[in-house]
C-alpha cells in the first residue's frame, strides 16, 4: 500500500552526505584546536620521558551522570591543572563494561600520556586497557578495579577491609545488633560492592550472631531502580530493622524513600553516601550516620598517580613514592596499589563541615 | 536535479528505471549514495580528525562492528519481507550466557559455543512459529520475546558474570590477520556475507523475498510459500545471532545478561540507513554493509574528535530520519512537478514554478 | 473487528452489555491483576494492607500507565512511538531545571511547560510521520536516539537532586487524598478523559478508522494526516506530563530517566489489547496492562521467584497476550462464518 513512495531519494541522501560531513568536519576542526590534542600526538611518551612528557590525562567513570564521579573527577581535573597537564572526561552514559570499552580504545588511538578508570567489570575491559598499554598508555584504576595485570596502578579508596568494618559497625550499633537487616548494592557484578558485602558477612556471622542479612538487593546504581528496591525490601520484610547501602546512589534512593515512609526512624540505614547527597535526610534524621572517604582527593591523587607514571618517577613498583600535591606524599603497596586513607564517618554533628 | 527534470518529461509509469542507461542505474540509486556518503565521512575523517587515518581505527572499527555486521545480513532479509526482528540482541545476550555457562560446567568451548548457537537458532524458530503457524504480526510477537530472551539471559546468570574462557579463542577473536591491521573475524563475515548476498540477490529463494515485501497476496499466488520462508527467516536471524552471541562473549571475554543490550535499534537502524525499506520489496546487501559502516566510522570519528557519546547518538538519529524522509519528501516534490507539467501541458501558460 | 461484534451483541438480549463486560479483553487482564495482588498479599499482608504497601501498590504504576495510555492511543491508529521514554527524560530533567532556573516558579507553570515540551516533540514525531509518510517505526527509532542525546548533552553529568525542587512541588509524589495518592488521581483522569474521548466522539472513532484501514479511512474522506498527527501530539504530551510526574516522584532526575520505557509503555498496551496492527483495543487495556507489568514486577519477589527473572514473565506475557488475541479473533472470524453458513 505504500508502493508509490519507493522510488527517489537519490540527492535527498546527497543532502544528509552533506549535513553529515559538515558536522564532522566542525567538530574535527574544534577537535583539533581547542583541546589541543595536538600535544597528545606527538606521539612517542617513552621516548621524551622526563621534562617533555605526554600529560594528557582521561578520566573514564563508571558512567556519566553519576555525582560520585563528577566530585572525584573534579579532583582529578584540579590536580592536572596543578601540574600542567590536560583533562579529559569521558564515558558512557551507562554503568556497563562494554560500553566502556570503545572509549578506551578512543584513548588508546588518540595516544594520551594516561587513561584513570572506575571499571565496571574487573575483566571484561581488561584486553581493551591491556592493548592501550601496549599503545603506551599509562593506566590507573580508581575507585573500582580491574585484575592486576591489566593496570600499571590501583588507588584505593580504603581498604575493603576497613569499609566493610565501619559499616558493619555501624548498622549493628544504629539496630541494637540484632534482627534483620538487607543490602541494597550497585550493580551484581560491581567488583567493589561484591567484595565489602561478602567481608560483611564474614563479619556479621564472626561478631554479630544476632543480626541476619536477609536479602542483597540490587538497584544498579540506578535511582528509579534503587528506590523501587526499597520499596520491595520494606514490603517483603516487614520485621526489617535496618538496610546498608555501599554506593552513593542506592543510599541516596533509599533514604528519599524512608524519608516519606512510615518506616522513617523504625528502619535504620546507612552505607556509603556524599554529605551533598545525604544532608537532608540526615538532618530530618532519617539517617544517622554514613561513611566515605573524600571522592575529590580520591581522583586528585590518582591524576598525581598519572603524572608520576608518565614522567617515569614511579613504575608500580611496591616501595615508590611520589608527591601528590597538596596530599603530601604516598608510597605504592604490593599488589600496585596506593592507599588513600581510613574512611571517615559523616553525622549530625560534622556533616556541616563538608561540601561535595 | 536533472534526473527529476528528466523524469518528467516522459512521465511514463511503466519501468521508470529502465529508461536510463544501465550505468546510470548503477550510479543513481539509494545504496550509491549511501557508500558515496561513507567514503565522504571516511576522506573528512581521515584529513580533519587527528588519528583516524591509523592502522589502530581499522582494527577497533571492525571489532566493534562485528556483531552489527552479522546480524545486518538475515535482518535485511527479514526487513526486505515487511517483517521486523527486534529480538536480537536479546537473542545475542542469551547465546553470551549460554557459552558462559557451558564452559563454567567444564565443557571444551566448541561444544559451549555450538550450543549456544543452537539456542540463537531456537529462539528465531520461536519467533517464526509465532510469526508463521499462529500468524502474529512480528513487530509484538519479537517486543515479547525481546524481553523473554532477555529475560532468561538474566535470569540465568543473575547477579554473575562469566571470565574464564580459554586463552586461545579470546586471543583468537580478538587477533589480527597476520601482517595486517584487519581482524580475523571478517574471514567468517565475509564467509556469511557471500552466502547471505548470493542467497538475497542471485537465487529464486531471495527473489521471493522482495515479491513477498511487496505483496503478499501476489506472492502467494504466484507458489511461494510465504509462511515457511518467513519462518526460515527468523530462523536464520537466531542462528546468526547466536554466533554473534559468542563472539561478543570471547571479543570481550565477559558473558552477562545483559550483554549487547539495546544493540537491536542499532542494528535495524543501519539497515534502514543502507536504503532497505521498512515497507518491505526493496533493498541491497551492499547498500547495508556501508549503512553499518557509515554509523560505525562516524562514531569512531567523533569520539576521536572528543565529541561525547550523547552527541554521537543525535547525529546518528537524524542522519537515519533524514535518510528516510529525504525519500519521501523528493517524491512528494516530483508528484508536484507532475501536476505542474500537466497543467501547463494543458493550459500551455505559466512556467512550473514549483521547480 | 470489535466493534462489528459488539454491535451484534447488543441487539441479542438485554444482558448484553454484561456478557460485554465479562468477555472483554480488559476485564481478563483486570482479574489477572487481581490475582496477583491477591497471591502476593496472602504470602505478605503488607503487600496490600500497610500504608506503604497501598500507596506504591497504586503510585508505582501511575507514571508508567499514563505514558501507555497515550502509547495506546498512536498504536490505536497503526502507528508506534519508541520516543517516549526519550521524552519522559528530557521533560523530567526540564522540570528540574526550572526550578533550579527559576527560583519560586509556580508548579502549575512547570506542569504546563512539561506538557507542552512533551506535545512538541510528539509534533516533531507526529508531523515526520504524517508528512514525510515515513513509518512510525523508524521516525520515532531515530527521535528516540535525538531526545536522548539532548537530554545527556544538555544533562552532561549534571542532575537534579530532590533539594533543588521546592518541597511543595515533591510532595505531589508522596501526598494523598482520601490514602489515594494524588499521582493516581491525575492518572486516572488523564485515563477517563482519554477513554471517553476515544469512545464518544467523532475524531476519537476516527483514529480506530484510520488504524483499522488508514486508505480507506483517507477515501472515506477521513482527515488521516490531521489526525495521526494529534495521536502523536497526545501522546508526547502525556509522556511529557509523566515526565514532570516522574521528577516529582522520585526527587532525583539524570540524564537516563525515562530509559527503556518505551518497550516497557507499548508492551503494557499490548498485554492490554491494544492491537499492533491498530484498530483495536482502549487505553483502560493499556492502563490496566501498565498496573499489572509493573505490579508483577513488585509482587515477584514476595511471591519467593528472584527479581532476574521478571523481564522473562513480562515477556511471557506478552506473548500471551497476543497469542490469546489472535486465538479469540480466529474462533469469532470461525462463529460468523459458521452463522452466515446458517442463516443461508
Amino acid at each position: 500500500m505504500f508502493n508509490k513512495e519507493r522510488k527517489a531519494g537519490r540527492f535527498g541522501v546527497g543532502l544528509v552526505a552533506i549535513a553529515a560531513s559538515a558536522a564532522l568536519a566542525l567538530t574535527g576542526c574544534s577537535g583539533s584546536t581547542d583541546d589541543s590534542t595536538g600535544m597528545a600526538t606527538d606521539g612517542a611518551s617513552e621516548t621524551m620521558a622526563g621534562g617533555d612528557a605526554n600529560l594528557a590525562i582521561t578520566f573514564l567513570p563508571k558512567n556519566l551522570g553519576n555525582p560520585y564521579f563528577d566530585t572525584s573527577n573534579a579532583g582529578g581535573a584540579e590536580a592536572i591543572e596543578e601540574f600542567g597537564g590536560t583533562y579529559e572526561e569521558v564515558g558512557p552514559t551507562e554503568a556497563s563494561p562494554t560500553a566502556q570499552v570503545p572509549f578506551i580504545q578512543t584513548a588508546a588511538q588518540q595516544g594520551v600520556g594516561a587513561l584513570v578508570v572506575s571499571a565496571n567489570d574487573p575483566e571484561a575491559i581488561c584486553d581493551a586497557l591491556n592493548e592501550a598499554r601496549d599503545a603506551g598508555v599509562k593506566v590507573v584504576t580508581f575507585d573500582s578495579d580491574t585484575n592486576p595485570e591489566c593496570r600499571d596502578l590501583f588507588i584505593n579508596q580504603a581498604t575493603s577491609e576497613g569499609i566493610a568494618q565501619v559499616q558493619v559497625d555501624l548498622i549493628t550499633e544504629q539496630i541494637g545488633d540484632e534482627g534483620q537487616i538487607a543490602v541494597l548494592s550497585a550493580s551484581a557484578n560491581a567488583t567493589n560492592q561484591n567484595a565489602w558485602i561478602e567481608m560483611m558477612q564474614t563479619e556479621l556471622e564472626a561478631n554479630h550472631p544476632n543480626v541476619e542479612l536477609v536479602e542483597i538487593a540490587y538497584g544498579d546504581d540506578d535511582d528509579q531502580t534503587s528506590f523501587d528496591k526499597t520499596a520491595a525490601l520494606l514490603q517483603t520484610y516487614p520485621d526489617l530493622k535496618g538496610i546498608v547501602s555501599p554506593t552513593t546512589v542506592g543510599i541516596a534512593a533509599a533514604a528519599r524513600y524512608l524519608s516519606t515512609s512510615d518506616y522513617k526512624g523504625e528502619v535504620m540505614l546507612t552505607g556509603l553516601g556524599t554529605p551533598n547527597q545525604m544532608r537532608e535526610y540526615v538532618e530530618d534524621g532519617t539517617v544517622e550516620a554514613f561513611a566515605l572517604w573524600n571522592p575529590a582527593d580520591l581522583g586528585y591523587l590518582a591524576a598525581y598517580a598519572a603524572q608520576a607514571l608518565i614522567t617515569g618517577e614511579i613504575s608500580g613498583e611496591a616501595g615508590d613514592t611520589f608527591e601528590a600535591g597538596k596530599l603530601g606524599s604516598y608510597t605504592v603497596d604490593e599488589g600496585a596499589s596506593v592507599l588513600l586513607g581510613d574512611p571517615y564517618v559523616f553525622d549530625a554533628e560534622n556533616i556541616g563541615d563538608f561540601d561535595f | 536535479m536533472s534526473t527529476s527534470a528528466a523524469l518528467l518529461d516522459k512521465p511514463t509509469r511503466e519501468y521508470k528505471a529502465y529508461q536510463h542507461s544501465a550505468l546510470r542505474r548503477v550510479l543513481v540509486t539509494r545504496e550509491s549514495a549511501i557508500i558515496g556518503l561513507l567514503v565522504l565521512v571516511l576522506v573528512v575523517a581521515s584529513i580533519g580528525v587527528d588519528n583516524f587515518a591509523s592502522p589502530l581505527t581499522l582494527t577497533f572499527l571492525i571489532r566493534e562492528i562485528a556483531p552489527i555486521l552479522f546480524i545486518a545480513l538475515p535482518m535485511t532479509l527479514i526487513i526486505i519481507t515487511e517483517e521486523i526482528d527486534l529480538s536480537v540482541a536479546s537473542t545475542l545476550g542469551l547465546a553470551s550466557v549460554i557459552t558462559g555457562l557451558g564452559v563454567q560446567a567444564g565443557w571444551p568451548l566448541p561444544v559451549a559455543a555450538l550450543l549456544a548457537i543452537l539456542v540463537g537458532t531456537l529462539a528465531g524458530a520461536i519467533n517464526g512459529s509465532l510469526v508463521t503457524f499462529v500468524g502474529l504480526p512480528s513487530l509484538a510477537v519479537t517486543i515479547g520475546t525481546l524481553a523473554l530472551f532477555r529475560g532468561i539471559a538474566v535470569g540465568l546468570l543473575g547477579t554473575t558474570a562469566i571470565s574464564t574462557f580459554p586463552d586461545f579463542w579470546t586471543d583468537l577473536a580478538r587477533a589480527n590477520i597476520p601482517a595486517t591491521p584487519v581482524p580475523v573475524i571478517i574471514i567468517p563475515f565475509l564467509v556469511l556475507l557471500v552466502v547471505f548476498a548470493t542467497l538475497l540477490h542471485f537465487t529464486p529463494f531471495g527473489r521471493s523475498l522482495y515479491t513477498i515485501g511487496l505483496n503478499k497476496e501476489v506472492a502467494s499466488f504466484s507458489g511461494i510459500n510465504v509462511g515457511m520462508t518467513k519462518f526460515w527467516l527468523f530462523v536464520m536471524s537466531g542462528a546468526v545471532s547466536g554466533l554473534a552471541g559468542v563472539y561478543f562473549t570471547l571479543l570481550y571475554n565477559n558473558s552477562r545478561g545483559d550483554n549487547a543490550i539495546g544493540m537491536e535499534l542499532q542494528i535495524i537502524a543501519a539497515v534502514l540507513l543502507g536504503g532497505v525499506s521498512i515497507f518491505g520489496g526493496r533493498g541491497a546487501m551492499h547498500g547495508v554493509i556501508a549503512g553499518v559502516l557509515l554509523i560505525g566510522s562516524l562514531s569512531s570519528a567523533l569520539r576521536l574528535a572528543g565529541v561525547t557519546s550523547d552527541i554521537i547518538n543525535v547525529i546518528v538519529g537524524t542522519v537515519l530520519i533524514l535518510s528516510v524522509v529525504s525519500a519521501s519528501f523528493l517524491a512528494w516534490l516530483r508528484t508536484k512537478r507532475i501536476a505542474a507539467v500537466g497543467k501547463k501541458k494543458g493550459q500551455a501558460g505559466s512556467s512550473g514554478d514549483t521547480a | 473487528m470489535t466493534s462489528t461484534s459488539w454491535g451484534a451483541a447488543e441487539q441479542k438480549s438485554p444482558f448484553a452489555s454484561l456478557t460485554h463486560i465479562i468477555k472483554a479483553r480488559e476485564t481478563g487482564i483486570a482479574i489477572a491483576l487481581i490475582a496477583v495482588i491477591v497471591a502476593a498479599t496472602a504470602v505478605n499482608p503488607s503487600f496490600l494492607f500497610s500504608n506503604d504497601g497501598f500507596r506504591d501498590l497504586l503510585l508505582t504504576p501511575s507514571l508508567l500507565m499514563v505514558t501507555a495510555v497515550g502509547v495506546g492511543v498512536v498504536i490505536i491508529t497503526r502507528n508506534v512511538d519508541l520516543s517516549v521514554g526519550s521524552t519522559v527524560g528530557l521533560t523530567a530533567y526540564m522540570t528540574g531545571r526550572m526550578f533550579i532556573d527559576f527560583p519560586g516558579i509556580q508548579p502549575v507553570f512547570v506542569f504546563l511547560a512539561g506538557i507542552a515540551l512533551g506535545g512538541l516533540l510528539g509534533l516533531i514525531n507526529g508531523a515526520l510521520v504524517a508528512f514525510g509518510k515515513v513509518p512510525a517505526l523508524v521516525i520515532t527509532l531515530g527521535t528516540m536516539y535525538i531526545y536522548r542525546g539532548i537530554n545527556v548533552a544538555w544533562a552532561g553529568s549534571d542532575r537534579i537532586n530532590a533539594s533543588d525542587m521546592p518541597a511543595s512541588f515533591r510532595e505531589l509524589g508522596t501526598q494523598e487524598i482520601l490514602r489515594i495518592p494524588v499521582l493516581t488521581i491525575i492518572a486516572v483522569v488523564v485515563l477517563v478523559i482519554a477513554a471517553w474521548y476515544l469512545k464518544n466522539l467523532r475524531s476519537g472513532r476516527e483514529l480506530y478508522a484510520i488504524g483499522s484501514d488508514p486508505d480507506a479511512a483517507h477515501l472515506y474522506g477521513l482527515k488521516v494526516t490531521r489526525n495521526v498527527l494529534a495521536a502523536f501530539i497526545v501522546c508526547g504530551a502525556l509522556a511529557g506530563m509523566a515526565g514532570v510526574l516522574y521528577a516529582a516522584r522520585y526527587g532525583t532526575v539524570s540524564s537516563n530517566a525515562g530509559y527503556g520505557w518505551e518497550l516497557q509503555a507499548i508492551g503494557a498496551a499490548v498485554i492490554g489489547g491494544v492491537a499492533i496492527s491498530g484498530g483495536v483495543g482502549t487505553v483502560w487495556g493499556a492502563a490496566i496492562g501498565a498496573y499489572l507489568l509493573l505490579t508483577i514486577n513488585r509482587a515477584l519477589p514476595i511471591i519467593g521467584i528472584q527479581d532476574f527473572w521478571q523481564r522473562a514473565v513480562v515477556g511471557i506475557l506478552i506473548i500471551g497476550a497476543i497469542v490469546l488475541d489472535r486465538v479469540l479473533a480466529v474462533r469469532q472470524h470461525q462463529r460468523l462464518v459458521e452463522s452466515r453458513e446458517g442463516a443461508k
